[in-house]
């Protein structure tokens, strides 16, 4: 098969418009449903081999509205909505966490909600407090909902799917950055298994679990951090909740050491309970203190200028990794130096070329 | 009361005893509940509809078994109108594994597919937008059902209720909001809540058509409840029936808790003398199809069914521990 490397945006719009053409259960509803440049361009033409009514325009009313979807998947139809920042569906929540992550269990098992909330994290340009939240871990809070992450464009399309195939409630946090990745994506209809992690590196020396566009970042440590000597193995967890943690478990034993990198905040975070977790089961195998690496415990600023250190970032990955492991500082110095050296003059409020791969 | 109201008497008197009928069920149902509460083994919050009992027969008179409801907290009227079982209802409020939920949900979340009681949901206005979505998915499929959300005045005062009929509305959607108007919202009078109008232009402002009718009239609530159905189910878009009525008991429990004060006495007394079951008795006995011997043998007739219907629900299993843990997940 010859390569076709396109960007997740592209390959979620593929999976969104396949779905609506192959199930006219699926709705797809969003406050600019049919705007020229859709929800980042991932609605455009989704509507195309569908039925008309398929493609739902959103007035602005995002409880209301997620609580149409949810009594129209009590139904049987399989809505996905886009909220183009997390923080909209903040006014959703009521819905979300009373009707769509109870209904099943309330009507003992009567109900099905299979419902999609796809909300997007923005980061750089200013986006500030109210526009770059990633906020998995409140959702990830609620038994009844799936929360899933994607990274990667392949498997992205194919989360989504599966997303949309599943009898739950299903947040999908997609990163605005993680848009631009690119990657080889088959063609056609396709469902990616929301079982839990993923391991993108093989390493013996410590595990890193990273989420959404963290995972790049990481990524990108553990090559540098290979040129010094030291073997990164590193998890794209994927699948928040419900949260499968065999595969991470495995790894710290044969590691010793466990660090988590969020895109969210590091406090409460999906850290936190991924940390707690395999503290308490496989704390006779751990070799160092387990890390977590997040936001600060203060909200987004907009400007550049209070930006740096806010992120963690592959340099910051490879320094909390180095301590870990007590490598020599010079030695982690000139791998941390190679990492800011490799990022240029580039402004901090832009994403690395890098990012965009092709993976 | 308001100058809409129409009077019972243009209602057929066989239908008319039918009505009286299940209110007077409904009522005896409420005061079991009410009676047997301090044996503490109903172990959930309750919200009587004693008083209010003519919204819930009028409205569901004029449903199909096909259609859908939506309702709140003080829901047993509604699930019992709308063909649920009065044994699963019990058991439920009982905590046991026969209940409608099995338990899961105590008397705040009767529902039943079966019947088209879709959910009770008791966060206010909460369960309005779940049915103009259902609508919405009968619209997309084709089909001829409605959908019905009960709510009462307070969920007018939630942004729930304009997002959905918003939507509703825009899109023409087969759905009746009806609402009973009661007056308070737990302690708190509707005039303390809201600016005084009349609610009907809630909906009006919306394009939404609305019917508004004295509540404690069965007669007249179906009435309306028959137009405002036609309405909706002719494809003309939603409707609106506001019908006012009275909650007798407290907002939640089995007692009457007039002793607080929050309300005048004068009022209570006012609508006690306003009995739906007075109202609908009063029309019967004037055309002679109602007379004590009737009356009686109707009320012997439902103190034998919720009898036995109490001592079902009471013998029935709670449920198991490790059934708590079931249906997260689909």
């Amino acid at each position: 098969m010859p390569e076709r490397i396109i960007n997740l945006a592209e390959a979620l719009r593929e999976c969104l418009a396949e779905s609506a053409a192959r199930d006219s259960n699926v709705l797809v509803l969003a406050e600019g449903a049919e705007d020229p440049v859709p929800m980042f361009g991932t609605l455009r033409d989704v509507g195309e081999r569908a039925t008309a009514e398929q493609v739902i325009e959103m007035p602005v009313a995002e409880n209301g509205l997620v609580g149409v979807a949810i009594g129209a998947a009590m139904m049987g139809k399989r809505p996905v909505v886009s909220f183009q920042r997390v923080e909209f569906a903040l006014l959703a929540f009521e819905q979300i966490v009373n009707n769509a992550a109870k209904a099943h269990y309330i009507s003992n098992g009567e109900h099905k909600v299979p419902l999609v909330v796809r909300l997007v994290v923005g980061r750089g340009w200013g986006q500030g407090p109210e526009h770059s939240q990633s906020l998995e871990s409140v959702f990830a809070a609620f038994p009844g909902l799936k929360v899933i992450m994607p990274a990667f464009p392949a498997d992205g399309k194919g989360m989504l799917a599966a997303a949309i195939e599943d009898d739950n409630p299903v947040i999908v946090i997609e990163h605005r950055w993680c848009h631009y990745t690119t990657g080889d994506v088959p063609a056609g209809y396709y469902t990616e298994s929301l079982d839990g992690p993923r391991r993108i590196r093989e390493g013996s020396d410590v595990t890193i679990v990273a989420t959404s566009y963290m995972v790049l970042e990481a990524m990108r440590a553990a090559d540098a951090l290979a040129a010094a000597g030291v073997q990164a193995e590193v998890y794209d967890l994927r699948v928040v909740r419900p949260l499968n943690l065999s595969a991470i478990e495995e790894s710290v034993a044969r590691t010793g050491r466990l660090l988590t990198v969020d895109t969210g905040h590091h406090m409460f975070g999906v850290g936190a309970e991924i940390v707690a977790q395999i503290a308490q089961r496989r704390f006779g195998d751990l070799t160092a203190p387990p890390r977590r690496l997040g936001l600060p415990d203060h909200p987004t600023p907009s400007s550049r200028g209070l930006v740096p250190g806010f992120y963690p970032d592959a340099a910051r990955i490879a320094e909390e990794v180095g301590d870990m492991l007590a490598i020599p500082v010079d030695k982690v110095a000139g791998v941390v130096d190679d990492l800011r050296r490799l990022r240029g003059d580039l402004p901090i409020d832009v994403p690395d070329p890098f990012f965009k791969g092709p993976f | 009361m308001d100058d809409h109201a129409s009077v019972a008497s243009e209602i057929e008197p066989a239908q008319l005893l039918r009505l009286h009928r299940q209110m007077l069920f409904l009522r005896m149902v409420e005061e079991a509940i009410a009676v047997r509460y301090a044996e503490q083994e109903m172990r959930c919050p309750v919200h009587l509809s004693v008083g209010q009992e003519a919204a819930a027969v009028g409205v569901c008179e004029a449903l199909l078994k096909t259609d859908h409801a939506f309702t709140t907290h003080r829901c047993h009227a509604h699930y019992l109108m709308k063909g649920g079982d009065l044994v699963r209802m019990l058991a439920e409020i009982f905590g046991k594994a026969d209940g409608c939920v099995g338990g899961r949900g105590g008397s705040m979340h009767l529902m039943d597919r079966d019947c088209g009681l879709e959910a009770s949901v008791p966060i206010v206005g909460a369960s309005i937008p779940l049915a103009v979505g259902a609508a919405l998915a009968d619209r997309l499929d084709k089909k001829d059902h409605i959908s019905v959300a009960f709510l009462g005045d307070a969920a007018l005062e939630e942004g729930a209720f304009y997002e959905a009929a918003n939507f509703a509305s825009l899109r023409k959607l087969p759905v009746l909001f009806a609402c009973e108007n009661n007056l308070y919202s737990c302690y708190t009078h509707l005039d303390q809540r809201q600016p005084s109008r009349n609610l009907t232009a809630l909906p009006k402002a919306h394009g939404i058509r609305a019917w508004e009718v004295d509540g404690n009239d069965v007669g007249a609530v179906h009435e309306a409840a028959h137009e405002a159905v036609t309405h909706v189910r002719s494809g003309q878009g939603p409707a609106f029936l506001l019908m006012h009525t009275y909650r007798w008991l407290e907002h939640c429990g089995p007692d009457n808790d007039d002793h607080l004060q929050y309300r005048p006495e004068e009022e209570y007394g006012l609508w006690r003398e306003r009995c739906p079951l007075v109202v609908s008795a009063a029309s019967l006995r004037e055309r002679g199809v109602l007379d004590d011997a009737v009356e009686d043998a109707m009320r012997a007739e439902f103190v034998t069914r919720i009898d036995e219907a109490f001592a079902a629900a009471k013998q029935a299993p709670l449920p198991e521990p490790a059934a708590a843990a079931g249906h997260v997940y689909a």
